[in-house]
């Protein structure tokens, strides 16, 4: 088995990267004793520790292809859907249609991958699920708050598994373009939020949206944000776009993170909690770490489908 | 407990920790396994509850804690082989008749207890082994931590000295609710709080209520 050079690359650049990350983390360990700025130093280093863990794991689906991007997607789905309806009120009377979701629905979204069966992939769960569950619901009798309780499990499935699931669905169409573009996708998304952090940790003044996020400030996102579009720039190689595409491209996921970011933590400010989970030490839960991917993949899908591929 | 029950015990603790995401949270000191025997006393909405229970448990405190269950629904088939060699559950009759009928919440007997089971109970006590033990005596729907039946202030009163801790099982009933077959694989919490003890000539309905009220904090923490 060989693997794709450039993927191999650009993995090795991304673990040089967090090399030195971990070394001045440590470093700053030892400089600074302050209790303030130990709790920030100590943060950081728990997000570098999973940091290492993830990329693994993102490194060994992108190198296996389809299979292992889907695997890999597919237990993100399930946990991240784990993750939000465990937060979201549900009735006893929503038990089979929840049972459905996890066990029926996700599945098949991440089977119709594998089989490369857009028509159905693109709809499944838009129109399919969306008549289903309903119905199970209705069927179990219970209508207090119906119409909430139906909308909160169309919505998680939508965020949780068909947006995330458009992420490996870059395979579909070729293997090897699709796994640089799922690295491309991934890095940048991320980057963005590990620059977005790091500048509104150094600069930031004016909070965006204080109620929802108090941690998003105009100068994090800008700096930020402007920094991962001049890294989509730079691993254009990876891909088959233009330098200005390659900006365009990087903007639109920059954009379509931070909207995620935002709407995913307007949720847990409305249920009143910080964080989805505890899966990831330093990060939270599962979603709160794919939040900003599951907004930036399916634009970023769609965009390339539409202008890249026939 | 021989080799193979060992291994389907961990095999379950670890299948039920992974569906429920069972995290647990030591509100007090988690006791030393040379500790004295106590009894955790948990809320109850799923047949799920006590193996979550047990497994939240660190492995040696685990190999020393056993649940009280119904004889009625523990007795026979798999679940009689799981009940007695794997959990080494101690079955206790939990009222006249099956089961089936829904016993009143607070029963007023005059004896408590049904035969045995307190003196049974205090034996394993006695034998320096922990127990798991629901106090609402049957599976509620998860809302309400229904009013406690006389068994835990007998148990006390039996047994002076004894600590028992209040364990609030968090959504259990959403993973597996009373009458369901088909899990769904939500988080749950096991909030572990301080213990109790029945205070001296402490009447029956105020340890019960404290009790109660000790379990409900933890749901509220």
């Amino acid at each position: 088995m060989t693997f794709d050079p450039q993927l191999v690359h650009v993995l090795g650049g991304i673990l040089a990267v967090l090399f030195v990350a971990t070394a001045i983390g440590q470093t700053l360990k030892h400089v600074l004793q302050a209790p303030a700025a130990a709790n920030t130093v100590e943060n950081l280093n728990a997000r570098l520790n999973a940091w290492w863990g993830m990329v693994v794991i993102v490194g060994i689906a992108v190198l296996t292809g389809l299979h292992g991007a889907l695997i890999l997607f597919g237990l993100l789905s399930f946990l991240a859907l784990r993750e939000y309806i465990t937060l979201v009120p549900t009735r006893r009377g929503d038990h089979r249609a929840l049972f459905w979701s996890f066990f029926i629905v996700t599945p098949i979204q991440y089977l119709l991958i594998a089989n490369r069966w857009y028509g159905l992939f693109a709809i499944f769960i838009p129109v399919w699920a969306f008549l289903l569950l309903p119905t199970r619901m209705a069927l179990a009798g219970d209508t207090e708050c119906f119409l909430e309780r139906a909308a909160k499990v169309q919505w998680g499935l939508m965020i949780c598994v068909y947006c995330l699931s458009c992420a490996p669905a870059l395979l579909m169409h070729s293997a090897v373009e699709g796994a640089r573009l799922l690295l491309y996708l991934i890095v940048i998304d991320q980057m963005s939020d590990v620059f977005q952090y790091c500048f509104g940790k150094l600069l930031g003044r004016h909070k965006i949206a204080p109620l929802v996020s108090p941690n998003k400030t105009v100068e994090g996102t800008i700096g930020g944000g402007l920094s991962a579009v001049a890294l989509g720039v730079a691993l254009r190689f990876m891909t088959p776009f233009s330098v200005g595409a390659a900006a365009g491209v990087s903007l639109a996921i920059v954009v379509a993170g931070f909207a995620g970011g935002l709407t995913m933590s307007a949720i847990k400010r409305d249920r009143g909690i910080k964080d989805y989970g505890h899966l990831i030490s330093g990060h939270g839960g599962v979603l709160d770490r794919v939040d900003s991917l599951c907004f930036a993949a399916p634009v970023f899908f769609h965009i390339v489908r539409y202008f890249y591929t026939g | 407990m021989n080799l193979r029950e060992q291994v389907v015990g961990s095999t379950l603790a670890g299948f039920v920790k992974l569906v429920t995401g069972a995290n647990a949270r030591w509100y007090a000191e988690p006791p030393s396994p040379e500790a004295r025997a106590r009894v955790y006393f948990a809320n109850h909405s799923s047949h799920l509850d006590f193996v979550t229970l047990w497994a939240s448990l660190p492995p040696r405190l685990r190999a020393c804690t056993r649940p009280v269950a119904a004889a009625d629904y523990w007795a026979s088939g798999l679940r009689a082989y799981l009940a007695q060699k794997v959990f080494r559950a101690v079955l206790v009759d939990r009222g006249k008749g099956t089961g089936k009928a829904p016993e009143p919440a607070a029963p007023k007997s005059p004896k408590g207890g049904h035969g045995d089971t307190i003196p049974r109970l205090s034996e394993v006590l006695g034998g320096g082994e922990s127990l798991i033990f629901f106090p609402e005596g049957t599976r509620g729907d998860g809302q309400e931590v229904a009013a406690f039946k006389s068994g835990l202030y007998h148990l006390c009163a039996t047994n002076p000295g004894l600590e028992v801790v209040p364990v609030y099982l968090e959504n259990m009933n959403r993973v597996l609710p009373k009458g369901e077959v088909l899990l769904v694989p939500l988080m749950c919490t096991v909030s572990f709080g301080e213990p109790v003890q029945l205070g001296e000539a402490e009447p029956k309905e105020d340890f019960l209520r404290r009790a109660h009220d000790a379990l409900c904090a933890m749901r509220d923490r």
